[in-house]
């Protein structure tokens, strides 16, 4: 079966064609072919949410997957986000979730949120 | 009266990353004002990623985008005052700022940067026909409700505007259990970056009305349904097309503006984006007073608006170590066929370097086109676009010996290819 | 048993209590409203009118002249921004300066200083006026107010002098019993011996409870733009075309605030709470009143809004009382000239109507003044400094756009009016009334709102009942 897609690995937005063979036309750079072979195949995204978080100025705290998840997983991982609850202080990169739903990613903060 | 060599409105990531081009370039005494109890401006409720790619190679979302240039303002023990909000600056460079701890504090400046950010289009600016009820909210408001404050602005909501932000909450009110019905573009070509299209829109199956808009808002107290009727080419409504939504809410995605009051208020020119009128050294009208980022035109990347800024920074240092140039001569840059606006709007022919960055939007997507570079009616340079669309910046560098001669004007314009 | 039950909180009813408040009375206000002024008050031209239009020897004229003549010392006691910049009445058409005579002739007759002036005259006062202009009347006492403060600082002096305010009180029937009438409300029953119907576009549907009426309120919309204050020098005065029997017609004026009104439209409705604006109507709106500016910048639009007048099928203002009752007083149809008429009407119906019925001793502690307000910005550095060190919530911004600071806000929030909407701080304060329309500072009000009335945001209300601007908590950590 033969695709056609819209790169999302950069804001650029390269319209791809993937065919049978799994052969990548328009894209700019090699992130761009590697991304056609893997939406065909296995597409996966970054999630990002917050947590609740308690103990700074704000409600909540930013998060995301370390790394990309199978698209399929996206509404088990919200799942899993949704259920913790997390105290200041905490910084940037740390493990929120470890191995989220079996992916193997874990879930980190993408701000540091300082107690008060 | 306090004395700072170069004073810096905003915050956010332009005006951080000025004021890292600016002390990099060697000047120390820098102060950064900004409105919020935080540095990083609105990245800091950007939590989606895809921030950072040419920057740091890497992507990185908005909080972790703001906390490196944080760290760059840090490192470097650049002051900045938080919660703090300029009220006004003279002609002369005095800037009159308030906040709880200080009170009213006017700081004699002898170089300005304007780094002010943008704020977003609304209901009132378009006038969006019907009542007006509570519901109707803008996508960067309903973004700070939901990625700080931990609130949902609704739970059936339709969105207006193709906008990135807009694109953005779609998505992310559908991963927080909200039902988004649709989004409307006015347009017939969608306003976001086709990334966002594809992981925000397809990935959850959220319908796009492409020439589209809202033609009625029903509700007295809160919105109870919005009507979207197709527009004809010339925008305007065609009778009989009307669909009806029940929703709770209306989000708002139609377009950022500069955030420029301090220098309308100060009479400097404004150029097409809406900013403030700049040559290429980031300079406005007013000598010593600089202007970079989304107050200067609206960006769609922030990884632009901080090689921007950087460079606005290193002028404004340039200016403070060596004075005004004792000759200028602005040439006009204007935008020609199909073009929405270009930053520089003028160029000092006198005060070129090696290379000019000319950055600009067309009008319309355009296949097939090229752009050419017309200095004084003579076409210098021509180049190819197989595609170009208005929701993407594009940027070109010309080499000063195809400008250092201008005398009348240099034109940027698109032409079909024949 | 109260003395005195007022039905409505607009701007009539407001300088009928504030009237009142100087005498020895138990006098209450009920609105349906959750907000002094929410209605037609809310939503007009915000002119203080000269009295040049309405037909001499009608109540229109009478309080419309008063009113007038009464609105600077009021603005100075209410601390109301109010300035005299004067109207035009503007000919665009050489057959048009037949009517400008007559309006001339009228002003004279209602005792309203004016002149005709040449269209060179005009082109010099007025820059950016139709180069076609073929005379203007001139009147000099015409003025633009702050409708919001004059009406809620009415109301609050009111207060202040005693009156008991009850918002989101709405009559359900008034019956006589005795020497007395009792009001039915959504919050219990109200004896009062006498009672006064200011209750704008319902007046009719309230002075039916009683007897029946001869009189009908028909809403007349009226739509209008809003431009921003950047717009700076477009007009010096309050600008008229011509009058027509639908009224005053599509007016371009500048505000206490310095923002520019375009409008109103004129459309009959069926629904009186119709507050609805249309883009056809609009567009009509901008068509006739570029021909009196051509040069209007709706680029620096920042709102459009939708108000309706109280008009009376009678043409002219009921201010009497019942048929039947003269405790009952009908104070309805109040139309334009409404806003400037209200502090005329309200010593009126105080002196006279309800001076009739009661007997009126005066307070000795009454003030005619409210609580000045504080406006940090309009105040020197040296006093901005020592205020902001005594209340250090004065040196921080809210809104960004109007330059109001938290104190300002507080300030409001501390008053004898309740405060309990997000557009109950804006009428007051201007916070969210700029280009950004509340983008940064809503946010901010809410959670101060919220924290004000001890309740969750997702419970404080943007105008009306229903009107809650977040919907829920995010479903995080166990919610």
């Amino acid at each position: 079966m033969e695709h056609d897609l819209i790169c999302i690995v950069c804001p650029r937005g390269c319209h791809l064609h993937v065919d049978e063979n799994l052969k990548v036309t328009g894209n700019f750079c090699p992130r761009g072919e590697a991304y056609g072979k893997q939406e065909v195949t296995n597409p996966t995204r970054v999630v990002t949410s917050t947590v609740k978080i308690n103990g700074s100025d704000l409600a909540m705290c930013p998060v995301k997957t370390f790394s990309p998840i199978p698209k399929g997983k996206i509404f088990d991982v919200m799942a899993s986000i949704n259920k913790v609850e997390i105290d200041a202080p905490v910084h940037i990169g740390d493990v929120i979730i470890h191995d989220v739903c079996g992916t193997g990613v874990d879930i980190v903060a993408t701000r540091d949120m300082e107690r008060i | 009266m306090k004395n700072v060599d170069l004073v810096i409105i905003g915050g956010g990531s332009a005006g951080l990353a000025a004021s890292v081009g600016a002390f990099d370039s060697g000047i120390k005494d820098i102060l950064i004002i900004e409105r919020n109890p935080f540095l990083g401006g609105i990245l800091n409720q950007c939590i989606h990623n895809g921030f950072g790619l040419s920057e740091f190679k890497e992507e990185l979302t908005g909080p972790e985008f703001a906390s490196r240039f944080e760290k760059q303002v840090e490192d470097r023990k650049i002051p900045y005052v938080l919660n703090t909000t300029v009220t006004s600056i003279t002609k002369d460079k005095v800037v009159t700022y308030t906040n709880e701890k200080e009170g009213v504090v006017e700081v004699q400046a002898k170089a300005i940067i304007m780094a002010a950010g943008c704020y977003e289009r609304n209901a009132g600016a378009i006038g969006i026909p019907g009542d007006r009820p509570a519901g109707v909210i803008t996508a960067g408001q309903a973004q700070l409700f939901l990625n700080e404050y931990g609130y949902m602005v609704g739970k059936k909501v339709f969105i207006l505007g193709s906008g990135d932000i807009g694109l953005i909450m779609a998505r992310r009110l559908t991963l927080e259990g909200a039902k988004v019905l649709g989004v409307a573009e006015l347009c017939a070509w969608s306003n976001g970056l086709n990334r966002n299209m594809v992981q925000c829109l397809y990935d959850y199956d959220i319908p796009l009305y492409l020439s589209h808009t809202v033609t009625r808002v029903i509700g007295k107290g809160r919105v109870e349904a919005i009507e979207i009727s197709q527009v004809d080419e010339r925008m305007n409504p065609i009778h009989g097309t009307e669909k009806r939504f029940d929703v709770d809410t209306l989000v708002l995605s139609i377009g950022l503006v500069p955030n420029n009051n301090l220098l309308t208020d100060l009479g400097v020119e404004v150029g097409r984006s809406r900013g403030a009128a700049v040559n290429q050294n980031y300079e406005t009208s007013i000598e010593g007073i600089f202007s970079c980022g989304n107050v200067l035109h609206v960006h769609d990347l922030v990884d632009y608006v901080v090689d921007e800024a950087r460079e606005a920074g290193r002028s404004a240092a340039r200016y403070l170590l060596e004075g005004k140039k004792e000759t200028s001569k602005n040439i006009p840059v204007n935008p020609g066929e199909g073009i929405g606006y270009v930053v520089p709007s003028k160029l000092d022919v006198l005060s070129l370097k090696e290379k000019t960055a000319f950055k600009f939007r067309v009008r319309k997507p355009s296949k097939n086109v090229f752009i050419d570079y017309i200095v004084d009616g003579v076409t210098v340079k021509s180049t190819f676009k197989p595609v170009i669309i208005p929701s993407e910046m594009e940027v070109f560098n010309l080499p000063k010996n195809l400008l250092e001669n201008a005398q009348q004007s240099i034109v940027i314009s698109m032409r079909a290819k024949e | 048993m109260k003395d005195v039950v007022i039905i409505g909180a607009g701007a009539v009813g407001s300088f009928i209590a504030r009237s009142l408040s100087k005498f020895k009375l138990d006098v209450m206000v009920l609105e349906k409203e959750n907000d002094v002024g929410n209605v037609t008050s809310m939503s007009n031209s915000a002119i203080a009118h000269s009295g040049y239009d309405p037909v001499p020897g009608t109540k229109k004229a009478y309080f419309n002249v008063r009113g007038n003549k009464m609105m600077s010392q009021v603005c100075e006691e209410l601390d109301v921004p109010f300035e005299m910049v004067g109207s035009m009445t503007v000919a665009t058409e050489e057959s048009q300066l037949k009517l400008l005579d007559e309006l001339n002739e009228r002003s004279a007759l209602n005792g309203v200083e004016a002149r005709i002036l040449s269209p060179e005259e005009v082109k010099k006062l007025e820059p950016n006026i139709n180069p076609e202009v073929k005379g203007a009347l001139l009147c000099p006492t015409a003025g633009v107010v702050n409708p919001f403060l004059l009406t809620c600082n009415a109301m609050e002096n009111a207060c202040d002098n005693g009156v008991e305010l009850s918002l989101t009180t709405e009559v359900k029937g008034i019956k006589r019993v005795g020497d007395h009438f009792v009001i039915d409300t959504n919050k219990g029953e109200i004896e009062s011996k006498v009672v006064i119907n200011a209750a704008g576009l319902y007046s009719d549907e309230i002075a039916k409870m009683i007897e029946p009426i001869e009189w009908k309120i028909n809403p007349r919309k009226g739509e209008y733009y809003v431009l921003d204050h950047y717009a700076k020098g477009l007009v010096n005065h309050v600008l008229f075309p011509l009058p027509s029997e639908k009224g005053k017609g599509i007016l371009v004026t500048m505000t206490t605030s310095g923002n520019y009104l375009v409008g109103p439209s004129s459309e009959w409705v069926d629904d009186k709470d119709d507050v609805s604006t249309d883009t056809l109507t609009l567009r009509n709106v901008k068509s006739q009143a570029t021909t009196l500016v051509p040069s209007i910048p709706f680029n620096q639009q920042i709102r459009v809004f939708s108000g309706c007048r109280a008009t009376p099928s009678t043409h002219d203002f009921i201010i009497e009382p019942s048929k039947k009752y003269d405790t009952f007083i009908n104070v309805a149809g109040i139309e334009s000239p409404g806003l400037v008429s209200s502090p005329a009407i309200g010593e009126y119906v105080a002196n006279e109507l309800v001076g009739k019925v009661l007997k009126l001793v005066e307070k000795e502690d009454y003030s005619p003044r409210v609580r000045k307000h504080i406006r940090p910005l309009e105040l020197s550095v040296e006093d901005r400094n020592a205020l902001i060190k005594e209340h250090p919530s004065f040196g921080r911004m809210v809104c960004q756009c109007e330059k109001v600071s938290l104190g300002e806000i507080e300030d409001i929030l501390s008053r004898s009016v309740p405060i309990n909407t997000v557009v109950a701080v804006k009428k007051r304060t201007r916070a969210g009334f700029g280009k950004c329309q509340g983008g940064f500072c809503q946010p901010v009000v809410i959670n101060l709102l919220a924290e004000h009335q001890k309740v969750d945001p997702t419970k404080v209300l943007y105008s009306k009942d229903g009107s809650e601007i977040v919907k829920c908590k995010v479903n995080k950590g166990g919610n």
